[in-house]
């Protein structure tokens, strides 16, 4: 009955002759929050790069809610309600934090490539973007240019863009990377919030948020799947403590 | 009834003065355009000032010619080197239109004859474009520097369009007009002129504020980015670069009305590294910052070409100075008082302004002396003229003047640098207090 959202099949991918990605084989249920985890250099920021159309696939098949999507451009992926954050923060630096939002919103409402509707009488787009703005507290700084914002703000504002196009599935990479502990609890709280009702992958290194927040876990060492189920399971797994969460879990 | 009506007026004033304060600036740049030929009016023969009406008409021909391209370097982050190519090829076909009414090819009134410039930019920037906008960055701006050869070259070849290197004249009071204006006079073109340059520059401003002016910013900042939201960079990258074309055609439709001959030198790079000082000059990052990059430009272009054969050495040093000390151009640095303005604080950089203005002229005086000098040694000599400073003949043959110049230019630089950082300190303070008021506030 539950689809999955994300269907990954023997997927590879090289760069020249480096293997970062050996066969990937992973289904992403619906609604499901599922966490990848994995030492640095595993490929879990590549992986989301194939899923999301930034790179190709070198073979392999992806299935977006049952249609391949392998081969298409990112954008294309995008419109087909697939959406995600980067690692290092991606906003529009030199527009306003309320532009940027503004950003995320226009396509999944049809603006399309428009030259003739004038953004300021947008009453529907305009209160969709100041909701967004409220949703992750930046109301304040609405009129502020993004790259001025805090660090802490900065990633909140990805997420909001991230977000914005209504996607049903949300890839959020290292989403709290670089945070205080107080800022990334309030990130993870803002991420429970916001992605309600959707699917959610995210690559995180902090296994207190993971085991917070995930309802699947998916351990990625040298570019293959060693482990995936509940983070408790996961948590007991011999292998995945040999392999990598011995040194890292407190 | 009454009373609806007297609403309405009252209604009617209301938005009128509301728009009126909104857009004073405009207001005021429009009607200095539409006075500025008659303050130059030759009352005893009842004549307009040649010079002033063609100077004029050929800023607001720049004007829409510099917005044009600010659409791409501006707002779209898209360095183009051969955006003449779109200005000429408009003129062409606007030249050959003109031609096709007066033999009777077909029937257009001279006020709307522009729009076939513009569709002839649109129409070769939708081609071309196709092509640049593949890329982006360096790659994008080596695509437009082909272009841009490429059609220069091609103007010399293809005659039957391009004429070869007389060009393709043309003869504006051919067409019919919906004013019954005959266009003999500049004048009149000069305010068939204005009205174009109002309509283009409405429009691209009201480009910018549409979803794709506003995704042309965003693939400008983060071309990723605007992927990741749904936009394919490329498209709009394109959208923008033929919409770009069609106000650049219109221009050149303009040129074309107003010198009424259309040459090689209408699409050559010359005519595009003027496009790219004009918008840098004035700031890309503000609306109407090439507006005032083609404004002073064409000022110095007609002005100081009149005194100096070294008028492009000084639009050259200005612009190596605004890419260095002044990256937003004329443009940014009003808009860096902004927040002193607002706080009611220009009073204090009354002083230290007037303290930099003193050596800042001795440098400028300096420099200027050094580079006539050589001017005069060299093509001055040549064409037989003699350096003359009023009543004085200045001798570059002999050392004192170069003396002068070197000493005034080093000096003056020295005291500048002095003065500069105190300048410095003083715009920092107001700063810190202007911060500190808004943080008590």
């Amino acid at each position: 009955m539950n689809e999955p959202a994300i269907r990954l099949r023997n997927v590879h991918k090289s760069f020249g002759q480096t293997q970062i990605i050996l066969g990937i084989s992973l289904d992403i249920l619906r609604h499901e929050r599922h966490a990848i985890i994995g030492p640095n250099g595993a490929g879990k920021t590549t992986l989301f790069n194939l899923i999301s159309g930034r790179f190709p696939v070198s073979s392999g098949s992806i299935e977006l809610d049952g249609h391949p999507i392998d081969g298409l451009p990112a954008h294309e992926i995008n419109r087909r309600g697939l959406s995600r954050s980067f690692q290092v923060t991606s906003i529009f630096p030199r527009m306003t934090v309320f532009e940027n939002v503004r950003c995320g919103l226009l396509w999944s409402l049809g603006y399309r490539y428009s030259f003739w509707h004038l953004l300021g009488g947008q009453r529907q787009l305009n209160e969709a973007a100041e909701r967004l703005l409220e949703d992750v507290n930046l109301q304040g700084r609405r009129d502020v240019p993004a790259g001025l914002l805090t660090y802490a703000e900065q990633r909140a504002l990805e997420i909001a863009i991230t977000i914005a196009g209504g996607a049903e599935t949300i890839l959020l990479d290292e989403p709290t990377a670089g945070m205080s502990r107080g800022e990334a609890d309030r990130a993870v709280a803002l991420i429970r919030r916001v992605t309600e009702g959707k699917t959610l992958v995210m690559v995180e290194h902090d296994m207190s948020v993971v085991f917070d927040l995930a309802d699947v876990v998916t351990v990625l060492v040298y570019g293959q799947v060693i482990a995936t189920g509940a983070p408790a399971a996961i948590r007991a797994s011999r292998v995945v403590q040999e392999a990598y969460l011995g040194t890292e879990v407190h | 009834m009454n009373e609806n009506l007297a609403g309405n007026a009252t209604s009617a004033v209301i938005g009128a003065t509301s728009f009126a304060r909104r857009h004073w600036l405009w207001l005021a740049a429009l009607t200095i355009a539409l006075v500025l030929p008659w303050l130059f009016f030759d009352w005893t023969k009842a004549r307009h000032a040649g010079f002033v009406v063609s100077m004029l008409s050929q800023m607001g021909i720049m004007m829409v010619f510099a917005l044009s391209y600010n659409m791409l370097i501006g707002q779209a982050g898209l360095l183009s080197f051969g955006h003449a190519v779109f200005l000429g090829l408009g003129g062409y076909c606007t030249a050959h239109a003109l031609n096709a009414i007066k033999d009777g090819g077909f029937w257009l009134p001279v006020e709307l004859v522009p729009l076939v410039g513009g569709i002839g930019g649109l129409t070769f920037a939708v081609v071309f474009g196709y092509v640049a906008t593949r890329q982006r960055a360096t790659a994008f701006a080596m695509i437009t520097l082909g272009i841009g050869e490429l059609v220069a070259a091609c103007a010399l070849l293809f005659k039957t369009f391009f004429g070869g290197e007389g060009g393709v004249s043309t003869n504006r009071m051919a067409g019919v007009s919906l004013f019954g204006w005959s266009y003999a006079q500049s004048i009149q073109v000069y305010y068939l002129i204005v009205a174009w340059t109002v309509i283009s520059v409405w429009l691209m401003l009201f480009l910018t504020k549409t979803p794709l002016g506003r995704m042309a910013n965003a693939c400008r900042d983060n071309f990723e980015r605007a992927q990741f939201v749904g936009y394919d960079p490329r498209m709009v990258r394109f959208v923008q670069f033929s919409l770009s074309g069609f106000f650049a055609g219109i221009a050149g439709a303009l040129y074309a009305l107003s010198y009424e001959i259309v040459t090689y030198d209408a699409v050559a790079a010359p005519m595009s590294a003027n496009a790219l000082l004009m918008t840098y000059i004035g700031g890309v990052g503000v609306f109407a910052g090439p507006v005032l990059g083609a404004v002073l430009i064409v000022l110095l272009q007609s002005g100081v070409s009149l005194l100096s054969n070294s008028w492009l050495v000084y639009v050259g040093v200005l612009f190596i100075l605004m890419v260095a000390f002044a990256p937003g151009g004329i443009a940014g640095l009003i808009f860096m008082h902004q927040p002193i303005w607002r706080a009611r604080r220009m009073g204090r950089l009354a002083a230290p302004y007037a303290r930099i203005l003193a050596p800042g002229l001795l440098v400028v005086a300096g420099f200027i002396l050094l580079v006539e000098l050589c001017s005069f040694l060299t093509i001055g000599a040549a064409q037989g003229k003699t350096f003359k400073l009023s009543s004085l003949t200045v001798d570059p043959q002999t050392v004192g003047p170069w003396v002068i110049g070197a000493v005034l230019l080093a000096g003056g630089g020295l005291w500048l640098r002095r003065e500069g950082r105190r300048f410095g300190a003083v715009w920092q303070a107001v700063m810190e207090e202007i911060k500190a008021v808004r943080g008590n506030a």
